[in-house]
């Protein structure tokens, strides 16, 4: 046999698993995510769940997809088109076809395009687009995986079934060789899974995985091997993290963090769900999980916990948390500290429900009867979901209010590698617990300190015993107050006391490009990826826009007016119909410019660079 | 936590400590000022400090129960109540803790939270009082209210059937289900006690008299004349009996329940059903002594007292025992080795 091809190299890659939800689409991605990982690239995921939960196999409704972006350079998409496009049947290629580059590679299971699978995917009779030349202007590799699959298990015991089950290794296998991946961390992997308690289905995993590399070495695939470098990464220990696991992880570090009890009530909701499934497997962190009978009672029960000196939080997604709107008003007047989180799908009402968009920073700015101002934080990437709800904890507890918590289904379910924090250098949050008094006064419950926080005063507290309520409250006592002149006082004070919020987060950083001048990007939540990556691509070409990423959003940070002032133009891309723009101009009347796409999808780093293109280019007459 | 820190013995309070400075705003006459009372005459036999209790309520005329409360309370939302102590209950497990409610905001608006509250079985006493109208919006039928019930919105007669709220109870699985009524002071500091003895979601109806919207809606069952004959007082191991010199009495056949005479039929008290507070289907039949809301030609008297007590763990314990448990299997968690997770990589 002659040696092998030298590997091509590529600074990085996109693959994209389509298949069956029984194909085992999620675990191959995840398989060779964790690979590329530990080989040093920098990373990014996306699985796109079929919205149905066990469609009928072979058909449209029924494709899952997993895409991955690794490179040697920093990833911060999943990227917006696919190089490598695995498809293990006739409707996996269907739904997937467009989003592969021209001239990409398709690896494709022949053997689910006969009819019956073709038949399913909605292709005309006696057409198989594996055969029709439709394909010509992309590499097709077609493998007939089932039987090969079957082949290298021949005279095992195992069931068809089981086999067949198995025909995922043998794409893994001949991708880690087409990637130059060994393919031992897999092995590793797949006997502590299966080792001890299925030591067969361990063992046809691993003879098919080899049978795999061993395939693509033999026919020496004819696109050859590729070789992605190491990223130049910080050093450090990683490991990988999704949006809605670093979530959870946020809440239980503040509230080791606060010394608080940690009390979390939700009701099932995509895609939010995954946060209650990840708290209630760390009971030895004495958090309370509360699975509540309606999205009221969960944000109710919360409030609950709070007033009881809990560390309280709930989730949902937009329609959810329109229900417990009532409820967080009363968070607002009791000022009681309580973190919501809403991983934002598409909408209005159930809308998308596996589709990302940022559309409800209005609901969570203003979607409360009242004046009733709540402080909003969102995170920009996977990991940041963790600080940034440890700060929407600190911000709660230290300013007794509730605080949004903005992610998205696009962040929930996105991974990245995470060089996590020691919990030693985690900041500390601070609870302003009201200290026992003799009772022979009475307890002052809204009486504020200088930043204009009340403090907090939990039941078992001697002396304290006071009544909160959703009634106006006379001033310094809480009492119920119907006068004119103290309400407005009330209303203000607690605008106020969000507004001076402001003095304690940070100031507002340019992520990357120049201080003042032509052009600012200002994104926030889950478009910095494409935002940042897009910048930088123009940089590289030498046009320099800078990069303003909003985690702060209400409030703003206290300089970010004038910062905004120092450029001509500001571009504020959004999957939404332009809502921070509407902020930024009605806070700071400056003309911002809106970028809005509301498909369900997040921005492709194309879509950015084309528009930024544009707006340089129409500026340019005035400028010059 | 501060909360866990040593425990001073039980405050000395008398019902008198329990009144707040506050001004009382329910109507001259409304039957809320007797339940208060009660409340504030049993609360200091719990041998509970004040600080440890705490009352929860929604909207509604009786919400405002808390403000005259000197004890920790919340007044709430509009039928959140239960959810609210729930929520409480679970993450300090050491109050005592009270839910005050009407038959609007526990089986209107709350009702989801009524009765899954009442499955969960959080050990929170719950009182709800019912006048069988909305009383603070000024006059609208409830969902308790008898069906024909003119009311200013209902001018034509309320047309729906209402709710027999002992029966919804028992249905959703209480494990504690009594009634009593405002004006009946002695029987309601009797069933106060029971409920805040019982450990577990206590329901406790309280019938309550709205004098300037609903007047006399349970005059049957608590004016002097009509009383005996209308009122059957449940007691655990005692015969079902009433009327005049409780000489009337309720047997149970293969047939059903009758109301049996018991010199015309010559029978004596054994002859009759003897109350088992722990029996389900016959808690189920008391329930249904219920023709009419207002007992108006029921063939039943209307049953006061404790229809059902059983004992099943509390959602708290439930909750708690398993945080222990992953505790004991695995140790206290530990931040650092959660936050690495199992499968970690190092960039050097």
């Amino acid at each position: 046999m002659p040696p092998a091809k030298p590997p091509q190299f590529k600074s990085n890659v996109v693959i994209r698993f389509a298949g069956d939800s029984g194909d085992g689409i999620q675990l191959t991605g995840t398989q060779f995510t964790s690979v590329a990982a530990l080989a040093g690239n920098d990373i990014a995921t996306f699985p796109d769940f079929p919205a149905e939960i066990r469609a009928p196999a072979g058909t449209l409704a029924g494709v899952s997809g997993f895409q991955l972006n690794f490179g040697s350079q920093d990833v911060h998409t999943p990227g917006d088109q696919v190089d490598v496009l695995v498809v293990m049947n006739a409707a996996a290629l269907k739904a997937s076809l467009s989003m592969l580059k021209p001239g990409g590679i398709i690896i494709a299971n022949e053997d689910g395009f006969d009819a019956k699978n073709r038949r399913l995917a909605g292709y005309p009779d006696e057409e198989n687009p594996l055969e029709n030349n439709s394909l010509s202007e992309f590499l097709v590799h077609k493998i007939p995986v089932t039987r090969l699959t079957r082949t290298a298990l021949k005279g095992t015991e195992l069931a068809v079934r089981e086999i067949d089950r198995c025909k995922n290794m043998f794409i893994l296998g001949v991708l880690y060789f087409m990637y130059n991946r060994s393919p031992e961390t897999t092995i590793a992997s797949i006997q502590a899974r299966f080792g001890k308690k299925q030591p067969a289905i361990a063992e046809a995993n691993i003879t098919v995985l080899k049978a795999g590399h061993a395939f693509g070495e033999t026919i020496e695939l004819q696109s050859g091997r590729y070789e992605v470098r190491p990223a130049p990464l910080n050093k450090g220990v990683y490991r990988s993290i999704m949006g809605n696991q670093a979530t959870a992880l946020g809440l239980i570090a503040a509230s080791e963090r606060s010394g608080l009890p940690l009390y979390y009530a939700s009701y099932p909701i995509t895609p939010a769900s995954d946060i209650l499934h990840e708290l209630s497997r760390h009971k030895q962190f004495g958090i309370i999980t509360n699975q509540a009978e309606d999205e009221i009672a969960s944000v109710a029960s919360a409030i609950g916990a709070a007033f009881g000196g809990s560390l309280a939080a709930t989730a949902s997604a937009g329609p959810g948390i329109a229900l417990k709107t009532e409820a967080i008003g009363l968070a607002v007047i009791y000022e009681l500290p309580l973190v919501i989180c809403n991983v934002q799908r598409a909408g209005p009402s159930t809308g998308m429900p596996t589709k990302m968009e940022q559309s409800d920073l209005l609901q969570a700015m203003y979607g409360r009867s009242g004046e009733a101002p709540v402080p909003i934080v969102a995170p920009a990437t996977p990991s940041d979901c963790f600080d940034m709800v440890l700060e929407a904890c600190r911000l709660a507890v230290e300013f007794m209010t509730p605080v949004f918590f903005l992610s998205d289904g696009y962040l929930a379910n996105g991974a990245e590698p995470w060089r996590f924090p020691s919990a030693a250098d985690l900041p500390t949050i601070k609870p302003g617990f009201a200290a026992a008094a003799s009772g022979d006064k009475p307890f002052l419950a809204y009486q504020r300190d200088d930043r204009l926080v009340r403090p907090w005063a939990i039941p078992g507290t001697p002396g304290l015993e006071h009544r909160i309520g959703g009634l106006e409250k006379q001033d310094l006592t809480g009492n119920v107050s119907y006068d004119p002149a103290n309400h407005e006082r009330m209303v203000r004070l607690r605008q106020d006391k969000i507004d001076g919020i402001a003095r304690f987060i940070p100031a507002q950083k340019v992520d990357a490009g120049p201080e003042s001048g032509e052009l600012a990007v200002v994104s926030w939540g889950s478009t910095y990826g494409a935002v940042k990556t897009a910048l930088q691509q123009l940089r590289e070409e030498g046009v320099d826009v800078a990069h303003i990423h909003l985690r702060h959003l209400h409030p703003f940070p206290a300089n970010l007016g004038d910062l905004l002032k120092g450029y001509r133009s500001i571009l504020v891309p959004e999957t939404n119909l332009g809502q921070l723009v509407r902020l930024l101009r009605d806070r700071y009347l400056v003309p911002a410019i809106a970028y809005t796409k509301v498909q369900g999808q997040p921005f492709a780093v194309a879509e950015i660079r084309n528009r930024v293109w544009e707006l340089l280019k129409s500026a340019q007459p005035s400028a010059r | 936590m501060s909360t866990q820190a040593t425990e001073p013995p039980p405050a000395v309070f008398t019902a008198r400590d329990l009144v707040t400075d506050q001004d009382i705003r329910w109507c001259p006459g409304c039957g809320d000022y007797s339940i208060l009372k009660q409340v504030q005459t049993v609360l200091p036999e719990l041998g509970l400090p004040r600080e440890k209790i705490v009352f929860v309520s929604g909207i509604g005329c009786s919400s405002r129960f808390p403000y005259y409360m000197n004890t920790y309370g919340m007044h709430s939302i509009h039928g959140r109540a239960t959810a609210i102590a729930t929520g409480l209950k679970l993450s300090r497990p050491d109050l005592n803790v009270w839910v005050v409610s009407g038959d609007g905001d526990s089986f209107s608006i709350g009702g989801n939270h009524f009765i899954h509250t009442l499955r969960k079985n959080p050990d929170l006493n719950l009182l709800v009082f019912n006048n069988q109208i909305y009383g603070l919006t000024k006059g609208q039928f409830s969902p308790t209210s008898p069906r024909g019930q003119v009311t200013k919105s209902s001018p034509l007669g309320a047309v729906e059937h209402p709710f027999n709220p002992a029966a919804l109870a028992l249905g959703a699985d209480a494990t504690f289900v009594a009634r009593s009524a405002d004006r009946d002071q002695k029987h309601l500091q009797a069933m106060i006690r029971r409920a805040a003895a019982h450990r577990g979601t206590s329901f406790l109806e309280i019938y309550q008299n709205c004098n300037v919207f609903n007047d006399g809606a349970f005059s049957l069952f608590t004016d002097r004349q009509t009383r005996e004959d209308h009122v059957l007082y449940l007691e655990h191991g005692a015969p079902l009996t009433f009327g005049p010199g409780r000489r009337k009495g309720i047997r149970l056949r293969d047939s059903g329940p009758e109301v049996v005479d018991l010199d015309a039929a010559g029978l004596s008290e054994s002859d009759l059903w003897i109350h088992d507070e722990t029996d389900l289907f016959k808690a189920g039949l008391l329930a249904r002594f219920f023709g009419d809301p207002r007992g108006i030609d029921d063939p039943f008297p209307r049953p006061f007292g404790v229809f059902y007590a059983v004992t099943r763990p509390t959602l708290e314990d439930e909750v708690h025992a398993q945080i222990s448990g992953a505790r004991s299997r695995s140790g206290q968690g530990k931040l650092d080795a959660l936050i690495s997770g199992e499968n970690t990589w190092e960039i050097k």
